[in-house]
């Protein structure tokens, strides 16, 4: 295999995808953004804050817990480890990211924050940091997420921020999206946009994976204090894809780990679906050139999936790029599986996940598959699963979904 | 073909009689396809000097309200980027008016890659079309060669775009990437916003700023609603651009347009 390439000739870049592709209005305010990114990251003060705010305040470390039962219940000898993003504060990694962006946007002297939301978790992750550090805060949600996703309007409610219902299109988070955009081409210079994965123009792919590193850098080092040694794999979901990102970033560099996105099929690949690797196909979209489900006149589809993180027709473009070079693997899981998939994490490990969430767990078969052929059947292997968030926040869809057949037993 | 020059005469022609070019931009197919040529034609009778013809997509993160409905009307009419050429090649055949694509990247790339398909592409359709000029708002100069260059080689003009936010440095770039006009944005904020007066002091220094880099004509717009705004613009522009406010017209029917152009026809001279 050819060794992964450095950070790409061009800033910005993951092979061919990524790039800066917005209007001229907002491309000062990226500029600006990137060069405040580059400046922070050099200095000790700034990085060492985001440490001290992750450990005090958000929780971190995270536990990385070894899930006995879910391995007996998959029927495999593979010791699968549990990275518990559910426990930060808010209930997912979201936060990781949120921290970071506000406080660089405080340190760039902007007044107002502005988010786009899918399930929420976004949305109060950005609420939440934006009342600790006491600057106003607008979030779009699209208004067929704001139906899904009540509670977590509430919260944003409650943390003081001002939520607003998009209906146009889809009112899904493509939309939202749209929508945080004009607000940031109409006030490029006093607000700062926190864009919750890392997708988007640069910087924000590279910036999100930074300011979502910590995962997979503590991941490493917990495995390591346990049993070690790498695992063999790790796996995680993938909307937008930050929490991947986050627990891939450093293991891209370990060969021998074998990543996995699981991604969102939706009603099955041949139906609805937000499977943007597995059927997608090279586009620019909000600010990228990345993989994105579109027809053949280059209009955007709308993506579906039962978790609302997912719902989304694009997909991060360093993703692409891990898809393309073959470095990550991406598998597709529907509706249905993940739903089972939260039932499975639930019942054997005691731990309610993310619908996001529940698509990696139920990608699990899969890769055990993949894994079996590709290494020594005698070895013991280590699987890490990235629990992005935790599934408070889907108990509506879940009961909707699952409640009928278990009030039958 | 002569097409590019179209473009210079339009502004030419204005300049010789003291006041602005009218620009006057129109979803295409809004209304479906026959509206929207008749729309086309309505705006050129009225007095528009050049059109831009907005490619309608998906996700218009840089238009509001007005253009967005419109696109969302157009795409349910069946619009495509191919269709929008093929419309403005029909409008060519009865009138001499200049055109310019107002689009986004997604569409107007997935057409250009088309012809590597052995299809009919980008280039060839806008040459087919008499297409004069392409404006791409989410295209920046960096990114710009995968689309400038071959429309371009092929006569059709490549419009900069600049913004009230644009730096010194990239002002220079848009204007050297520039040809036929460039593109002013009068305001922070998306089109159809209110254009207010403080923006004009801004506009007119950044329109001076402009000229200092290149010689080309510079339009402005994004705001300009009113026979009154298109005036104050039209003092310190070489054209302007009315767009959100021609899109509800249109919409009304073609009558309602046409009364619209004129009035802004009258208005934008010196």
């Amino acid at each position: 295999m050819i060794a992964q390439s450095k950070s790409s000739a061009v800033a910005g870049t993951f092979g061919r995808f990524g790039g800066r592709y917005v209007a001229e209005t907002l491309m000062p305010a990226v500029e600006e953004l990137a060069a405040a990114w580059r400046d922070a990251c050099n200095d000790p003060g700034f990085t060492a804050t985001i440490d001290t705010i992750l450990a005090q305040w958000v929780g971190r470390p995270s536990p990385l817990s070894p899930a006995l039962r879910l391995a007996a219940a998959l029927g495999t000898t593979a010791r699968l480890w549990l990275k518990r993003e559910d426990l930060n504060h808010t209930g997912s990694h979201k936060i990781n990211n949120c921290v970071g962006q506000v406080l660089l946007a405080k340190r760039m002297g902007k007044r107002r924050i502005i988010a786009e939301t899918g399930a929420g978790q976004h949305g109060v992750a950005t609420a939440t940091v934006c009342a600790y550090f006491g600057l106003p805060c607008v979030v779009y949600m699209g208004a067929v997420d704001i139906e899904r996703q009540q509670l977590n309007v509430l919260r944003m409610r409650l943390l003081g921020a001002e939520v607003v219902a998009v209906q146009s299109g889809s009112a899904t988070l493509k939309d939202a999206i749209n929508e945080a955009l004009r607000d940031w081409v109409a006030h490029p210079l006093d607000t700062h946009y926190v864009i919750g994965s890392v997708m988007g123009p640069d910087p924000y792919p590279t910036m999100v994976r930074e300011l979502q590193r910590v995962i997979g850098r503590e991941t490493k080092a917990q495995l390591h204090a346990q049993v070690g040694r790498l695992p063999d794999a790790v796996v995680a979901c993938v909307g937008g894809g930050s929490n991947a990102m986050g627990i891939f970033a450093d293991f891209i560099p370990e060969p021998e780990v074998a990543l996995f996105g699981v991604e969102a099929a939706g009603e099955g690949l041949d139906g609805r679906h937000a499977a943007t690797m597995s059927r997608g196909s090279e586009g620019v979209y909000h600010g990228m050139r990345s993989l994105v489900l579109q027809d053949e006149h280059g209009q955007l589809l709308e993506a579906h999936s039962i978790s609302a993180g997912l719902d989304y027709p694009g997909v991060g473009p360093e993703h692409a790029h891990l898809f393309e070079s073959g470095r990550a693997r991406y598998l597709a899981v529907d509706d249905q599986a993940a739903l089972r998939g939260v039932e499975l994490l639930a019942r054997t490990e005691g731990i309610i996940p993310a619908l996001e969430t529940a698509h990696a767990i139920a990608a699990l078969p899969e890769v055990l598959r993949l894994l079996a052929t590709s290494r020594d059947p005698a070895a013991v292997l280590d699987i890490v699963v990235n629990i992005s968030g935790r599934g408070d926040k889907d108990m509506h869809t879940i009961a909707a979904r699952l409640g009928a057949a278990q009030g039958d037993r | 073909m002569t097409a590019p020059d179209r473009i210079r005469r339009a502004f030419d022609r204005a300049h010789a009689e003291q006041r602005a070019a009218l620009v006057v931009y129109l979803t295409g197919f809004d209304g479906g396809r026959e509206h929207s040529l008749a729309c086309l034609h309505a705006a050129a009778d009225a007095g528009a000097d050049i059109l831009e013809v907005g490619v309608p997509f998906s996700d218009p993160s840089a238009d509001g309200t007005s253009i967005q409905a419109a696109m969302v009307r157009a795409l349910a009419a069946g619009a495509t980027a191919a269709g929008v050429l093929e419309l403005v090649e029909d409008f060519h055949r009865d009138s001499d008016a200049p055109v310019v694509l107002f689009g986004y990247t997604n569409p107007l790339l997935r057409l250009a890659n088309a012809s590597a398909a052995s299809r009919l592409g980008l280039v060839e359709r806008a040459h087919a079309s008499g297409l004069d000029g392409v404006l791409v708002v989410d295209l920046p100069p960096e990114h710009a060669a995968v689309l400038r260059d071959p429309l371009v080689a092929a006569g059709v003009h490549w419009i900069g775009l600049s913004a009230p936010t644009t730096t010194a440095l990239r002002r220079r770039a848009i204007c050297e990437a520039a040809s036929g006009f460039v593109y002013a944005i009068t305001l922070r904020g998306v089109t159809g916003a209110v254009l207010g007066t403080a923006d004009s002091a801004e506009l007119a220094a950044g329109i001076a700023a402009l000229r200092e880099s290149t010689s080309l004509p510079i339009a402005a717009g994004f705001g300009v609603r009113t026979p009154h705004d298109a005036h104050r613009i039209a003092a310190h522009a070489d054209g302007v651009v009315v767009g959100s406010a021609l899109v509800e017209a249109a919409h009304e029917g073609t009558a309602a347009l046409s009364r619209a152009v004129a009035a802004l026809r009258a208005a934008v001279v010196r």
